[in-house]
């Protein structure tokens, strides 16, 4: 018990240590890189070409800020962590902001001491089965055998959804994403549930992915986003409004291919403040004015990053969905550049 | 006639030795073999056939795998392209991230370092594993550690230099001081090192790199994985572990009530913990114990929980081979007027340590393939590259039978070639008669 509290003691006192001291910007800036925290491997959103280079949804956030910071996309050292010890990486010091498939909840934003600066990908929870199973709807899978990771938020979502429609299900524990496509392919279950972008990415790897259907449900709300430290606001704004310029890019429909020649001028006043060419809103952030131009030069809008990563064209193949503008249907919202 | 009696006893007896007749065609050659091996009873037919057909079954699985397998495709899908439906594996994954299995995220502009590192290793430890190679060589082995370091790490040749220096001012502390006492030298001796280490080394190498720079480009610890980090791990824990388990042994047997707690507590400690809680430990938990702000390398960090955690085991392989002596060995050593220490180092240690070899090498190969659990803790060694970056990119994703057969064979091939040295060192040492 004493030892505990006194471990809890130094760990607070860490956190203190690093808060106090904490002007992120600036150890940037004299490191000349992001510490950037990326998860150790999740297709689509963080892996290695051959080269070595980390390429992924994920981490064009952390490709983004660096653009934002020293107009350099490849400014960044990334930090590949684990499920298990991200928040403590975080909080610790080791990295600046971690970019990797975290959910926002209530108790990692206030008793972590953790700040999210937005959501880059609106995700849910799916199922998945084979086509020759003829369901069409999750409420048809009573008595299913369901592949699930144990010790998970998927797991206590799968038993609340069953238990709301009265309907049973026989759980069979699996430890990692392979070892559920391996499982699944081998028939030891019916379905397989987890996220729905890893559903898609699990789907897209299979040899007949046509004899497999992603069913409609969605049973949990997965917002996933960025994070800070708490403690420096005036690098979670940058985090947060380099998230914003993707967003925003895209909606007022500003690509890597046209920023050069918007960046000249236009006639809308919002391209013009967001690109920098009129109001001073990079140097509010303590950024450069062009910082914004520089972010869509280096990664593209957001469209584009989804494309290129996730979208439709990549084998992956995940639809928009909820991660469509707000003015086409979607979730995507960013707060206005002014 | 007398010619004739001649001639017909020349018909009848035989002058010349019948060349011998070929042995019946059932008791010799592949038929004999096969009936003396494999059909010599009912149960024995049935069960050759049933191992014959398994046989066939297991390679009519795995040859086509491998000879059909596809080498050049630039993903999963293009290799079930190029395949058609046929079985074959998709090998293209090793020939396209060979370089990331192996060398992990190493520049590429500095592989031969760490080539160059492996090839020194062989070099170094020739001397010590084969004992008529001449005896100057060791002068390279002793050398080895920090040219290794130099090379791997990069940095300034300073560092490793003055390193070495600490280490050589420590054994003169060791020859002064080993007349009184062994052990007493011993500890000093150490003692030296660590200080010299801690206070003057780094002044001292920046001082001087400052003048003349001897640098290579410096690699930070997060860019070295794949093949190569296991190697590092597992050299250098064997290695580091060997002296401390025979310390820790020899401690154990010792009559000193204080020096005998603290190995057993040590040794049953550790053999009472899983390796990878210590791993954890050495990767999040140290952090919370070290003052803020102190950075102190993880690969550093886990060679020395992989080296205590071996040294234990190894401690006890030794103790079973010192409880095997017989007492009059140690007896025959107080008579003949010699100290523990010099009892010990001619007479009571190698023996000890021939009877332990199997046991030792067996500790060895284990603590080798256990090197693989760094990758629980965010270390990019050969599986945790195949896991993380490998298997996760759009391309590959879904390749597991090529990747970890590659994995396997690496290891396959280091530790068989380690099991069939410690063979021939058995065959080498067998002083006994027979």
């Amino acid at each position: 018990m004493r030892k505990s509290v006194f471990l809890g003691a130094l760990t607070v006192a860490g956190i203190m240590a690093t808060a106090a001291t904490a002007d992120t910007l600036q150890e940037v800036r004299d490191r000349g890189a992001v510490n950037c925290g990326i998860s150790t491997g999740l297709v689509g959103f963080a892996s290695q070409d051959a080269n070595g280079e980390w390429q992924g949804f994920d981490v064009a956030i952390c490709r983004a800020v660096a653009a934002a910071v020293f107009g350099d996309q490849n400014a960044v050292n990334y930090n590949p962590v684990t499920n298990q010890v991200r928040f403590e990486v975080l909080n610790s010091g080791e990295i600046d902001l971690l970019a990797r498939n975290t959910t926002w909840t209530f108790s990692r934003d206030v008793d972590l001491r953790l700040e999210f600066t937005g959501i880059n990908y609106y995700d849910g929870q799916g199922f998945m089965v084979p086509r020759a199973l003829g369901v069409s709807s999750a409420t048809e899978l009573d008595g299913a055998r369901v592949c699930i990771q144990k010790g998970t938020t998927t797991e206590l979502n799968l038993a609340d959804f069953f238990r709301a429609n009265n309907i049973s299900f026989e759980p069979v524990p699996i430890a990692t994403a392979s070892e559920a496509q391996q499982q699944y392919l081998a028939e030891a279950c019916d379905v397989y549930t987890t996220d729905a972008s890893g559903l898609a990415a699990t789907r897209a790897a299979f040899e007949n992915p046509g004899d497999h259907v992603v069913l409609p449900e969605i049973i949990s709300k997965e917002p996933l986003g960025p994070l800070v430290r708490h403690g420096d606001n005036e690098w979670g704004d940058i985090v947060r409004w380099s998230l914003n310029t993707l967003i925003a890019a895209e909606e007022l429909g500003v690509t890597s291919a046209n920023v050069d020649e918007l960046a000249a001028g236009t006639d809308n006043p919002e391209i013009n403040r967001l690109l920098g060419t009129e109001g001073n809103l990079g140097e509010m952030l303590g950024l450069s004015a062009d910082f914004a131009a520089n972010i869509i030069r280096a990664v593209g809008n957001y469209g584009e990053v989804f494309e290129t990563h996730i979208g439709e064209n990549t084998p992956i193949g995940l639809a928009r969905g909820l991660n469509a503008q707000w003015t086409e249907g979607g979730l995507l919202y960013s707060p206005p550049f002014r | 006639m007398s010619d004739t009696q001649t001639n017909s006893s020349v018909a009848f007896v035989q002058t010349e030795q019948i060349p011998a007749s070929p042995p019946p065609a059932s008791e010799v050659g592949i038929i004999n073999w096969l009936r003396s091996n494999l059909f010599y009873s009912i149960p024995s037919s049935v069960m050759t056939l049933l191992a014959i057909a398994f046989i066939y079954w297991l390679s009519s699985i795995i040859l086509p795998w491998v000879f059909n397998g596809v080498w050049d495709a630039s993903s999963i899908r293009d290799c079930r392209d190029q395949l058609q439906g046929a079985t074959g594996g998709c090998f293209a994954v090793i020939s396209e991230r060979w370089p990331q299995l192996i060398f992990g995220n190493y520049p590429a502009d500095e592989y031969w370092r760490a080539v160059l590192a492996l090839i020194g290793l062989f070099v170094a430890l020739a001397p010590v594993l084969f004992f008529n190679l001449p005896r100057k060589m060791l002068w390279f082995t002793g050398l080895f550690p920090f040219i290794a370091y130099w090379l791997i790490w990069g940095g300034s040749l300073w560092v490793s230099i003055f390193a070495l220096v600490g280490v050589v001012a420590g054994f003169f502390v060791f020859r002064a001081l080993s007349e009184r006492s062994f052990f007493g030298a011993i500890v000093a001796g150490l003692f030296a090192t660590l200080l010299f280490w801690i206070f003057l080394t780094p002044t001292l190498a920046n001082a001087l790199s400052a003048v003349i720079p001897l640098t290579l480009v410096s690699v930070e610890s997060r860019f070295i994985g794949g093949f190569m980090i296991n190697f590092i791990l597992g050299t250098s824990g064997i290695a580091l572990s060997l002296p401390l388990g025979i310390a820790l042994a020899l401690g154990r047997q010792s009559n000193l009530p204080i020096i005998k707690g603290i190995c057993v507590v040590f040794i049953e400690f550790i053999r009472g913990v899983p390796l990878i809680t210590l791993l954890f430990v050495a990767s999040v938990m140290l952090a919370y114990f070290l003052p803020p702000g102190t950075t102190f390398d993880l690969v550093l960090r886990v060679i020395i929980m992989v080296t205590l955690f071996a040294a234990a085991y190894i401690a006890e392989a030794i103790r079973g081979g010192l409880a095997a002596l017989s007492r009059g060995q140690y007896e025959a050593a107080d008579s003949l007027g010699l100290d523990y220490w010099q009892s010990m180092r001619l007479i009571i240690l190698p023996q000890a340590l021939k009877i332990s070899i199997p046991s030792i090498v067996n500790i060895a190969i284990g603590l080798f393939k256990d090197t693989t659990l760094v990758s629980i803790i965010s270390m990019f060694d050969v599986l945790g590259m195949i896991q993380g970056p490998i298997l996760s990119s759009t391309e590959w994703f879904g390749v597991y039978w090529e990747l970890l057969a590659f994995a396997g064979l690496l290891f396959f091939v280091f530790c068989y070639g380690i099991s069939q040295y410690s063979q021939w060192l058995e065959r080498q040492l067998n002083t006994g008669h027979r």
